[in-house]
């Protein structure tokens, strides 16, 4: 056992947990109403927003996986960066539009607008149950990252001693987002983003200098690329061009669908709020550059392990003195604390507004459903746990994956809808049926790997299975809204006005 | 709603952002080794770039528009 690291881990975390439940009294609000539990009341402003929206964006699970890819596939790894580029701008446009429309009518969740703009209990519930599914995994996989440095550290035990440091972080964490809602990761967030960029900065001074420079890395890292069993390179050939052109543009759509991302844009005071934030956040995609390059820095630094979750911990055991890789741990389970933290807030937010009022009990008043959400965030993180201890890891990483093809369709009635109501809402729960059925059955039939290869013509193109499915999900949308609206099939009611889509007057809303 | 009449020409700087989507996701442009530059092979540092310059067009885009 690593006491030094340990203990310097412990103290970090103890802070965290005293953020955590402070965080309730922060700009104080009534936390039995719904939109203050769920979403701070929509009144964080620019900066509490970036550590927020940071917070969904880069995981614990980022910090492990995108460096274990680059370490075992090369440059491959490397979509994450122009991923992280295009993004900003989607959330620059959108993304102020949706909360717009959902400020003007107490939307919570992207179901809620998507039942108010096409009038359609069905389609609502296919993105609330879309959007739990695409969740559930992505929670339990923030486990893998505290359980990963857990192991690093030395912690060890048999049986229930060995998850036991695992369940009581999950617990601290479950605790204080019942009690503090939102507001606890907006607060942890900036502890964890201090964490994380006093790690990366050391790192890059300190890393390759003791390695022999970055022109070195690159050197020895694609050597060793090259020789694996199976070869990779640090150089993008021709034929992955497609796979990684389509695996950024589709994670990007895929990421602002998510419902924690929606969380944390919803939260936010405003929409200059949200468009400053596209200025600032790419300073994150920065951070994300270097962190992809940890996997090199392993390569380079002889790092020898088959577990690719490994990769980053061994690698910052290897080149820091114990205390600070303690640090540098705690950044990572404090990065998997904050979006775990609104990922079931999300989840929950779904669940009560979505699923528990709209079928269960309509006469639920604001105090149910926060009183709701609240317990239904204890379950989904339960439930996190149960997963990650009872089933092979595999499951976790299969599913999250199929999470992002998942969520990527509910594209066109979410994000499209905000432009757009040409869409009959039969043709896109349609088409949804359709995108969901054909993206999963494109990433199991390669066991589970996220690129297909479509033959088209000729020509084989391996792209991003997300892609496909939402290329045949606009396709089934837009012929079946034509055969529908011919066969003057109903179209439901617009509870949206077109003037709350509207950019407000610079004056009048948010800072 | 006094800006409306403005609105449609300042929203046309959104056109902009065209330019992020053609620059990082047409990998044919930058898929390279060479120019090297502090070690950093072409694709590498030219990514880096786009960060920067992704950030630099919001914010141009942001200070006209708002």
């Amino acid at each position: 056992m690593n006491w030094s690291a340990f203990i310097v881990f412990v103290i970090l975390f103890a802070l965290v947990t005293v953020v955590g439940f402070w965080a309730a009294r922060w700009r104080r609000g009534d936390l039995s109403l719904l939109e203050e539990w769920g979403l701070a009341g929509r009144r964080f402003g620019s900066f509490i927003t970036w550590f927020l929206i940071g917070g969904d964006l880069y995981t614990a699970y980022t910090f492990i996986a995108v460096p274990g890819l680059v370490y075992g596939a090369g440059v491959t790894g490397f979509f994450a960066v122009p991923y992280t580029i295009v993004v900003f701008p989607i959330l620059f446009v959108v993304m102020p539009r949706l909360w717009s429309v959902c400020q003007a009518n107490g939307y919570v969740t992207p179901a809620d607008f998507v039942r108010g703009r096409f009038d359609s209990r069905g389609l609502s519930l296919a993105i609330a149950i879309t959007g739990i599914l695409a969740t559930l995994p992505y929670i339990a996989l923030q486990l893998l990252g505290i359980q990963v440095v857990l192991e690093a550290m030395g912690v060890t035990g048999a049986g229930i001693m060995h998850d036991l440091p695992l369940i009581i972080a999950f617990g601290i964490l479950a605790a204080y987002t019942y009690t503090s809602g939102l507001r606890a990761p907006a607060t942890t967030a900036v502890i964890k983003d201090t964490l994380i960029y006093i790690t990366v900065i050391v790192a890059l001074i300190v890393i390759p200098a003791r390695l022999g420079g970055f022109g070195h890395i690159f050197a020895v890292a694609n050597t060793h690329l090259l020789a694996a069993p199976k070869p990779a390179s640090i150089f993008l050939g021709p034929k992955g061009y497609w796979a990684f052109a389509t695996l950024a543009l589709g994670s990007a759509f895929a990421l602002l669908m998510y419902p924690h991302a929606i969380t944390g844009v919803l939260a936010s005071k405003g929409q200059r709020a949200i468009k400053r934030n596209a200025v600032f956040l790419p300073l994150y995609s920065i951070l994300l550059l270097f962190i992809a390059m940890f996997g090199y820095f392993a390569l380079a630094a002889g790092i020898h392990t088959k577990v690719s979750s490994l990769v980053v911990p061994l690698l910052l055991l290897k080149e820091f003195p114990a205390w600070f890789a303690g640090f540098a741990f705690a950044a990572i389970a404090i990065g998997a604390l904050v979006p775990a933290s609104i990922m079931s807030i999300a989840a929950s937010n779904l669940w009560t507004r979505n699923i528990y009022k709209e079928y269960f009990k309509p006469t639920a008043t604001t105090a149910d459903e926060s009183r709701v959400a609240k317990l239904v965030s204890l379950v989904v993180k339960l439930g996190a746990v149960v997963f990650i201890l009872a089933l092979p890891l595999t499951y976790a990483i299969n599913l999250q994956l199929l999470g992002g093809i998942w969520i990527l369709q509910t594209l066109p009635a979410v994000l499209l809808g905000l432009y757009t109501r040409w869409f009959h809402r039969s043709a896109l729960l349609v088409g949804w049926l359709v995108g969901m059925v054909i993206g999963t059955a494109m990433a199991a039939s390669q066991g589970f790997v996220s690129i297909f290869p479509l033959q088209v013509g000729g020509l084989v193109l391996p792209v991003y299975a997300a892609v496909w499915a939402t290329l045949a999900n606009l396709l089934v949308t837009v012929v079946l809204t034509w055969i529908f609206n011919a066969a003057k099939m109903a179209r439901g009611v617009d509870a949206t006005a077109a003037t709350q889509y509207q950019d407000a007057p610079a004056s009048s809303i948010g800072a | 709603m006094d800006g409306k009449s403005s609105r449609p020409r300042s929203k046309q700087w959104y056109w902009l952002f065209l330019l992020p989507f053609i620059g990082t996701l047409w990998p044919p442009f930058y898929a390279h080794a060479h120019p090297i530059v502090a070690g950093f092979p072409f694709l590498y540092w030219y990514l880096l770039v786009w960060v920067v310059l992704v950030g630099i067009i919001s914010a141009i885009v942001f200070a006209i528009t708002g």
